[in-house]
């Protein structure tokens, strides 16, 4: 079986998505460079695996796959044993919850926390303009009420979809790791039990891994 | 047309003599879009619900006993059982995992990916480019605020290069997964009614397979039952403020 490819950089968060959960289910695969610089990102090439121009994208054989977290769940679905199940696809409520928090982080906690990311190290690293900090003292609040039922949850659950590590909470892992470089880390100081959940995520050896490859930069 | 029936008729009686509990309860206001794209799984599923109206102007998601479903204070809610439920898409999967797994296409494994890939194009590319438009052009007239027609008109230049993405999907595949109806279609539906009622809706109905793709959507009878429920103006314009 050949090895399944992944294209775009280590560094981008969508694509260290797609990386931990083939590191979690041990899959064979390579990682394919796309040069943003010479915007190889527009080329015929890539826009064929993703039509969106946009990275990452994916390939298995005559498949091609774009969405991180599609991406992702193919990967979890093909791979998965007894052991590894991420997604507990063959009990109803279980899977329910992995996607109930799945989609929480999506369009409620990632919203909050990636604009403090964007303001406080994209910006003033990629870009040269300076953090608007009215933008980064809006979302910090956003954030600061998600983190209170996040804060809830895990005092009940050692994991956010139930007492089992999940899809759910590793797909927190890209952004969160960005966050974790920014001046503001320590609003997970004030979540004990969430500082906790973060911490026991930053353990796996896949986080370790991919971690490693990815940049952050202090703002 | 007689083997869908059938197989409706029997998947529902072996699922009532497992499921022996009351029909499923949604919470929330009908003619929220996330609302909608639910209601659009259930009809499609043929699941027993009960529809649990809550008042958005009387703020009936802000209160404890709503708290209690959805810590984060939204709609929809779906109880199933002992299950509580939030996030629309979310409830959209489970209901169909457990009535109608062929629009999931959870025995196959590209196409369920594929179906992933269409429901995240809509939730990533599309939604966040037509919700603005709707909430400016349709919501803020009747709220008092001032459309943005910058931010409208910038997002209608957005809409335009990804509608060339559906277009070409659309001129290979009957559907967006496949040649097969799936959640990717439905979960579609509910933002795009509302859009297709401003006076942008021209600017879909110029990608051709898009549009007999939508016209397809609109004739499928969960999506016409749900649709009597979302007028065009969110009810405003008759009073009935959700």
């Amino acid at each position: 079986m050949a090895p399944v490819k992944v294209f775009g950089l280590a560094r981008s968060a969508n694509v260290a998505r797609v990386l931990v959960f083939l590191e979690e289910v041990g899959a064979e695969y390579e990682l394919v460079n796309i040069d943003f610089k010479v915007k190889e990102h527009k080329s015929p090439e890539h826009l064929a695996r993703n039509p969106f121009g946009q990275i990452p994208a994916f390939q298995d054989g005559d498949l091609l796959l774009f969405e991180s977290r599609a991406i992702s769940k193919y990967v979890l679905r093909k791979y998965k044993t007894d052991d590894v199940d991420l997604l507990r696809e063959g009990n109803l409520k279980e899977a329910a919850m992995v996607d109930v928090w799945t989609e929480v982080d999506a369009h409620t906690y990632n919203p909050a926390l990636s604009p403090v990311v964007y303001e406080c190290i994209i910006k003033p690293m990629m870009y040269g303009i300076p953090t608007d900090e009215k933008v980064v003292a809006e979302n910090l609040e956003k954030l600061r009420k998600v983190l209170e039922v996040y804060e809830a949850r895990l005092s009940e659950h050692e994991y956010l979809a139930g007492d089992f590590v999940s899809f759910a909470d590793l797909n927190h892992f890209p952004h969160t790791f960005y966050f974790m470089a920014t001046p503001h880390a320590a609003l997970f100081d004030s979540y004990p039990h969430v500082k906790a959940w973060w911490e026991r995520i930053m353990a796996r050896p896949s986080i370790k891994k991919i971690g490693a490859s990815m940049i952050p930069s202090k703002a | 047309m007689n083997y869908i029936n059938a197989h409706f008729v029997a998947n529902t009686d072996s699922h009532n003599s497992l499921i022996k509990m009351a029909p499923m309860k949604l919470y929330g206001w009908a003619v929220s879009p996330w609302m909608a794209r639910v209601l659009v799984c259930l009809e499609e599923a043929g699941a027993e619900y009960e529809l649990v109206p809550m008042s958005r102007s009387g703020g009936d998601h802000r209160q404890p006993e709503h708290l209690a479903r959805n810590p984060f204070g939204e709609i929809p809610v779906l109880e199933d059982g002992d299950l509580t439920l939030y996030q629309s898409r979310a409830i959209a999967r489970h209901i169909l995992r457990k009535y109608k797994p062929e629009l999931l296409r959870s025995d196959n494994l590209q196409e369920s990916a594929m179906v992933d890939v269409w429901v995240d194009v809509d939730a990533h590319q599309l939604e966040p480019i037509i919700r603005p438009v709707v909430f400016n052009v349709i919501i803020k007239p009747f709220t008092g605020s001032d459309c943005d027609q910058d931010l409208v008109d910038g997002s209608i230049e957005k809409l335009k290069k990804t509608l060339e993405v559906y277009e070409a999907r659309l001129s290979s595949s009957k559907y967006l997964a496949g040649d097969f109806v799936s959640l990717a279609d439905l979960t579609h539906f509910s933002f795009m009614r509302y859009f297709m009622a401003t006076q942008y809706a021209e600017v879909v109905e110029a990608y051709p397979h898009v549009k007999a793709w939508w016209e397809a959507l609109l004739a499928r009878p969960s999506v016409k039952k749900v649709m009597a429920g979302m007028p065009p103006d969110f009810g405003f314009g008759s009073g009935n403020i959700p």
